[in-house]
């Protein structure tokens, strides 16, 4: 058994109708990989704050190598030896490398110098950077390059990484995994934070799960399966979502050789985008964040317009029409940003559900609204997807990210579309409604409808698509079945080796 | 020949002094613009700098007092709305705007005794043989010393913004304050600084039309030089240099049209007067849409509140 570097015990710390960490301990060793394991909303974010500084805790301590331990600000931890990657990058788009690794260090060297750091660092870790280009124009694999050599360049004796694989593909994985075993064998502590089970079994040698905010267990994860883990994570026996083998009919959606510029100064333009959707059919878009999966969206659900004829719903072109004409003919989106795009944050959940189904469920008669009707719609949604809410008056902004996630998804599922367009479904939803939303995508297919899920998590298109494809700087790989496909066979797909594919037909 | 009556070196000795009060309040509202914060009440903050540094020159007869004095009165209308949108969240549009007209409204008042009255003069900086270069002595080494503090000025805030370790840290907390404060940085800290920067520069910026450039004070007499400073930031993407040649057009303009005027040109007066705008506006709209990131360049948070989520 390794010494201690970080022993926690007793944390605890309330928020206004909420404990987020009940009486945590557990120890860190020296050069340990701890995994922090637990749902959203579990309390891991509360917990690494406490140890950042960045909130202080209500009740319990910490002593770090022995000595009482308690920053008040994220500069002492730093001084400490504590460093951090975050999970939603704390990275300036209008700065570049150097400066955005000196906003990070207690006591930056000069510009030069740093630069020279940098790059020496870089290479010793394996992760090429250059200090002079502007963050803005990275990837968000380097993105993170740029945040773990910002930590390694103050040699920390513990890192902490919040949810560090969510935006790499497999290959940029690997890389990752490379320089963490690195770290770890020259005495870094890790503190690895996820919900992605497999990785930390390849990774880690000991883990901490939390569930609502109180620590279930700490083992050794190279010992329980995945599945024992995520039981522990979720604490109810999970069912995997059964699908019926049906034979797919007619083409439902039909896209021709679609190039179509972003409405994003920043976005990315959609290019020769060709596919076509069967009934009963679920197709999965991969893709890493950014290579189109939100013009993609926008191209479907019509908000942004197309060349008519090359978007056919049924046969019939619709690309010319607008979102309200493609539901009535049948095809709904789910985008995803909840608040703000699905729905509108201070409108109540009644509201809502008519700003999309007013046609469809015909819920105004002669230009009024049918406010009984509206609401009993809005109340089938809550009942049928478990949606825990006191009732349809609530405004959209005060339910959860997951429960306001399953009334959208479950609003569109409602209208009985032939085609429904989803992105990112399970983002940011426990383990519980990710299940029941993907359940509900595949009885719709089952009942006929064509469904289209763009998503980042390739378990969860493995696991519904029946066919699949991925998205990389706007172009779309040839679709290929899902049954037998590797977690490489994709990781390849994503990082644009479909495109030798392209460039075949279009040589034929 | 019209033109033949104007005399060059004249024409840009007064365009110098005719740009320096936009382009303090613009060199002051651009540091504030890069912290994050946008802060409609310019032209507020200047009206009561031109108050009250005309007040404190008139009684106390030093016209360095008075720009003293100015830049404190502009510091302190500049705290209100830091209380307001900073602690108090309130909108930054709507903040600004009523800034603005707190700010002409309360300068009549407290002006209401001072109209008619001549400040003390401000003396000419004595640059010795300088000024006496043929041409240049007269357009660029004849002028008080404010002209030069204010080209400085805007040296030091482009130095600050570029090379200092808390201008790179302003432009990060104005750029995405969530990252800076998860970093450990205090983005309010920061503004109310920034701000109180913003508003001492436009205090000066009104003092120098007061005693200075007009010198007299009548009520409203910044007639929307707080907003062209405004305009200014904006199209000059940001920079401070560019900011400065966008005053010294506006400022050239401003100058040329009055002596076209004076000489009797056959263009309606109102076209005159609103040749200024439009120039600066038209040339500074190209420059800053040849390329691409040059309307890009906004502060990536400017305009958005910022709550610390625990």
């Amino acid at each position: 058994m390794r010494a201690p570097l970080l022993r926690l015990e007793g944390l605890t710390k309330a928020y206004p109708g909420v404990v987020a960490n009940d009486d945590v301990s557990f120890d860190i060793g020296e050069g340990q990989m701890h995994a922090l394991l637990g749902e959203n909303g579990a309390g891991k974010s509360t917990l690494v704050k406490m140890i950042y500084g960045l909130v202080k805790p209500d009740k319990g301590q910490m002593t770090l190598r022995g000595q009482p331990f308690a920053p008040s600000q994220p500069s002492q931890a730093r001084r400490s030896g504590v460093a951090m990657v975050f999970q939603h990058f704390s990275l300036f788009d209008a700065l570049d490398v150097a400066e955005n690794v000196a906003l990070g260090m207690e006591n930056p060297p000069p510009l030069r110098d740093l630069a020279r750091r940098i790059r020496d660092v870089s290479e010793e870790y394996g992760l090429p950077l250059d200090p002079a280009r502007l963050v803005g124009e990275l990837s968000a694999g380097e993105r993170q390059r740029v945040e773990i050599v910002r930590c390694l360049l103050q040699d920390p004796k513990l890192l902490i990484m919040d949810e560090p694989t969510s935006v790499l593909t497999p290959q940029e994985v690997d890389i990752l995994f490379l320089t963490l075993r690195k770290l770890s064998a020259e005495g870094t502590a890790i503190l690895y934070i996820s919900h992605k089970l497999e990785e930390i079994r390849a990774l880690c040698d000991e883990a901490t799960i939390l569930r609502g905010g109180q620590k279930v267990a700490t083992c050794d994860p190279r010992e329980k399966s995945a599945r024992e883990l995520a039981e522990l994570m979720v604490g109810q026996v999970l069912t995997p979502p059964e699908r019926a083998d049906k034979p797919k009919g007619d083409v439902v959606l039909q896209v021709d050789n679609l190039s179509l510029a972003s409405n994003n100064p920043f976005g990315t333009s959609l290019k020769n985008i060709s596919f076509t959707l069967r009934k009963g059919e679920v197709l999965g878009i991969a893709g890493v964040a950014g290579n189109g999966q939100d013009e993609l969206l926008l191209m479907l659900s019509g908000e942004l317009l197309a060349p008519s004829a090359q978007v056919r719903l049924k046969g019939a072109p619709v690309g010319h029409l607008g979102p309200n004409g493609r539901r009535a003919l049948g095809l709904v989106a789910a985008p995803e940003e909840r608040l703000g795009h699905a729905a509108a944050p201070d409108m109540s959940l009644t509201e809502n559900a008519l700003l999309s189904a007013a046609r469809r469920k015909m819920l105004t008669k002669h230009g009024f609204i049918d406010w009984r009707k509206t609401e009993r719609f809005a109340d089938d949604i809550i009942g049928r997807f478990d949606v825990r809410t006191p009732g349809p008056h609530v405004l959209a902004r005060a339910l959860s990210g997951g429960n306001l996630q399953k009334f959208v998804i479950g609003r569109e599922i409602e209208l009985d579309p032939d085609v429904i367009i989803v992105n990112q479904p399970t983002w940011g939803v426990d383990a519980a409604a990710a299940a029941t939303i993907r359940q509900a995508l595949l009885d719709l297919a089952a009942k006929g409808a064509g469904v289209l899920v763009i998503s980042q998590d390739l378990d969860e298109l493995l696991e519904i698509s029946d066919r699949f494809a991925a998205l990389n700087e706007g172009r779309l790989s040839d679709t290929r079945p899902a049954k037998g496909l590797t977690v490489e066979d994709i990781g390849l797909m994503m990082g644009g080796a479909g495109d030798m594919h392209v460039a075949h037909k279009a040589s034929a | 020949m019209i033109l033949g009556s104007i005399n060059p070196a004249v024409l840009f000795a007064a365009l110098m002094v005719a740009a320096t009060p936009i382009l303090l309040a613009a060199i002051g509202e651009l540091v504030v613009e890069k912290a994050g914060v946008l802060n409609l009440g310019v032209e507020g903050m200047m009206i009561i700098g031109a108050v009250t540094g005309f007040i404190i020159a008139v009684n106390s007869g030093s016209p360095f007092l008075g720009f003293i004095g100015a830049a404190l009165g502009g510091m302190v209308l500049s705290l209100l709305f830091a209380l307001l949108t900073q602690a108090l969240m309130t909108n930054q549009v709507a903040s600004g705007l009523a800034l603005t007209l707190f700010g002409l409204g309360l300068s009549a008042l407290i002006g209401q005794k001072y109209v008619g009255i001549t400040p003390p003069r401000t003396p000419k900086l004595d640059l010795g043989p300088l000024s006496d270069i043929p041409f240049l002595g007269r357009a660029v080494f004849s002028h008080d010393i404010m002209v030069y503090l204010t080209i400085a000025l805007v040296g030091g805030v482009w130095w600050f913004l570029k090379y200092s370790r808390a201008g790179m840290i302003l432009r990060a907390v104005g750029e995405n304050h969530d990252a800076a404060h998860a970093l450990g940085y205090h983005v309010k800290r920061v503004r109310v600084f920034a701000i109180m920067f913003g508003g001492a520069c436009a205090g000066l910026g009104g003092a120098y039309l007061s005693l200075i450039r007009v010198p007299q004070w009548t009520e409203g007499m910044t007639v929307g030089a707080g907003w062209i400073a405004l305009a200014l930031v904006v199209f000059a993407s940001w920079r401070p240099w560019r900011a400065m040649a966008g005053a010294y057009l506006f400022g050239g303009v401003v100058v040329l049209q009055l002596n076209l005027q004076a000489a009797g040109v056959r263009i309606p007066v109102e076209y005159l007067s609103m040749s200024p705008y439009l120039i600066t506006i038209a040339v500074l709209v190209i420059i800053s849409s040849g390329k691409a990131r040059g309307s890009l360049n906004a502060p990536g948070s400017l305009n958005r509140p910022f709550h610390a989520s625990s």
